[in-house]
This record gives structure tokens, C-alpha cells and sequence, in this order.
């Protein structure tokens, strides 16, 4: 029996709201230390190291709209799967440049794909989301792919 | 840094300990705002989620890989693409190791393939990945 119901593979082609950003330097340092970066140039926050991409354009939810699980209750658009525990799976990002700190970057995301796999201890859904992000010129930065697994 | 010329296909890139520790892991996790229990809360992580232990972040152990590159690179020297995917989980206390090798040299693009890995004490790959980069010379 499969999990994904029309009614959540309608979301697959949706594309989120524009998220935009302003990248500083003191946020690349906390990134760049928390990773154990070697280059002085992320140490510094001059530049980002490309990871620092992860959770960027994520809404900061406010406390009571946390789940007890630490994790957002989700708000909006996108599917609301019938798994709850969600993990990434992992990412691939193309660089057109690196990010420097004073950036103003805008991200938009579509979901490109849902799918449904029997793992060793029950269904996982995986959804694949791709996204593009543009700085305030509008030329192209990066683009990501990111799997994520719910289970 | 590296020259394209020098370089063979099979060529290690130098490998590098990870030792996650509640702190670096706090941090990482307040660095990228993630509130998730399995990353700092223990007893909720194993009891609750049922894993084994404090979950090590997959997106570092991303970091790590695309770092495997970074760090092997010289200041002229580019980091074009990389993927990693995460396969299989690590826990708090767990030591984990980075590294890769060169797949492919192409000499016209100056464009080389490399194989990229996080893989656990005992060898086993957690996170498998690959990157193309370009060298300057």
C-alpha cells in the first residue's frame, strides 16, 4: 500500500515563495568555526564555505512553533507526509561563485520529486527538492539538490 | 596546492580525523539554527527515536567531504560541483575519518574528478560523495 496519496504527489513541481537573505560575515564565522574549517578565508568570514547553504533559507520559527521533537510544525505550502521523522539524506551543489560576506541572496525552491522506498525497518519517503539561488544582481550563485527522509 | 600535471588517477587527497564532541556539535547545530532533539538530548534520542546515540549531523559530514576538496585546493583553484549522500548513521563518540581520490583528469578543461568519502574508524563508508574541480595550472 503506498503512502503517497494524490493528494501529496499534487505538491511535486510546486515551487516555494522567494526566500531572501542577507549573508554576514559574523554568521559565516560561526558557521566556519562550528565545521572546523581550514580556510582562513571562511575562519575570517570573508567568504562562506559552501555548506553554509544548509538551512539558509529556512524560516526561523518562533519557540511554540516548535514540535516536541525540536523540529518546525510546518506552515504553508509543501506536502505534510504521513511520516514525521525526517532526516537528510543528502545534497549536491553546483558553484557558479562563492558567497561573500554582504551577500543578499535569493533562493527559490521547487519539489521536484516524492518517492517511497521499503527501508530495513518500515516505508521512508523521500523528497527531493531543487533549488536556485541568485544574488541581488539576479546572477546566478548556486544551485542545490537536497533528499530528504522521512520515516 | 595541487598541479594538474602532477596528478594520477588513484591519487589519495590527505585524510583528516573528525572527533565530534556535545560541544562542536551543539554548535554546528546552533550554527545552522537546527533545534532537533537526536542532535543533543540523549535520552530523548535513543529512547524516543530509537537511534543508538546523539545523531552526528548528515549535512557536516557534507561539510566534511566538500572540505576534502577545499582544503587539497590553492587559492586559484575552483570547487565546481559535489554531491554527498548519506547512507548510513553516526552517533556521539564515534571518530570518523575523510578522505577521497582522483577518478578523472582532464587535461583541456583543467576540470578533475575526485571520489570522496566520510568512513568510520573501522573503514566502513557512512557517507559516500564526489566532486569536480578545476585547477588553476
Amino acid at each position: 500500500m503506498t503512502l503517497l496519496t494524490d493528494e501529496i504527489m499534487a505538491w511535486v513541481g510546486s515551487t516555494d515563495p522567494e526566500v531572501t537573505v542577507e549573508v554576514t560575515r559574523r554568521d559565516i564565522q560561526k558557521y566556519s568555526a562550528a565545521t572546523e574549517q581550514q580556510a582562513q578565508c571562511y575562519l575570517d568570514g570573508d567568504e562562506a564555505p559552501p555548506m553554509f547553504i544548509f538551512n539558509l533559507f529556512t524560516e526561523i520559527p518562533t519557540m511554540d512553533e516548535l514540535r516536541s521533537d525540536g523540529l518546525a510544525r510546518r506552515r504553508g505550502g509543501g506536502p505534510s507526509l504521513p511520516l514525521k521523522r525526517v532526516m537528510a539524506g543528502g545534497t549536491e551543489i553546483e558553484i557558479h561563485r562563492p558567497i561573500v560576506a554582504g551577500d543578499v541572496l535569493t533562493s527559490t525552491r521547487t519539489l521536484v520529486g516524492i518517492t517511497e522506498k521499503q527501508g530495513r525497518t518500515g516505508p521512508l519517503i523521500f523528497t527531493e527538492y531543487h533549488r536556485v539561488i541568485v544574488d541581488a544582481a539576479g546572477e546566478p550563485v548556486m544551485e542545490e539538490r537536497q533528499t530528504g527522509i522521512a520515516r | 596546492m595541487p598541479s594538474i600535471h602532477d596528478l594520477s588517477v588513484g591519487m589519495e587527497l590527505p585524510q583528516r580525523v573528525h572527533t565530534p564532541t556535545n560541544v562542536s556539535l551543539f554548535l554546528y547545530n546552533a550554527a545552522v539554527w537546527n533545534a532537533h532533539r537526536i542532535h543533543y538530548d540523549e535520552p530523548y534520542t535513543t529512547e524516543v527515536e530509537g537511534h543508538a546515540g546523539v545523531v552526528i549531523d548528515g549535512p557536516l559530514q557534507g561539510d566534511w567531504i566538500s572540505q576534502v576538496a577545499l582544503n587539497w585546493l590553492g587559492p586559484d583553484d575552483a570547487l565546481v560541483r559535489f554531491e554527498y549522500s548519506n547512507r548510513r548513521a553516526s552517533h556521539l563518540g564515534d571518530t570518523l575519518v575523510s578522505g577521497g581520490r582522483v577518478t578523472s583528469i582532464d587535461l583541456d578543461s583543467g576540470q578533475v574528478g575526485l571520489e570522496l568519502y566520510v568512513a568510520d574508524d573501522a573503514g566502513e563508508i557512512l557517507t559516500p560523495g564526489t566532486a569536480t574541480i578545476r585547477l588553476a595550472s
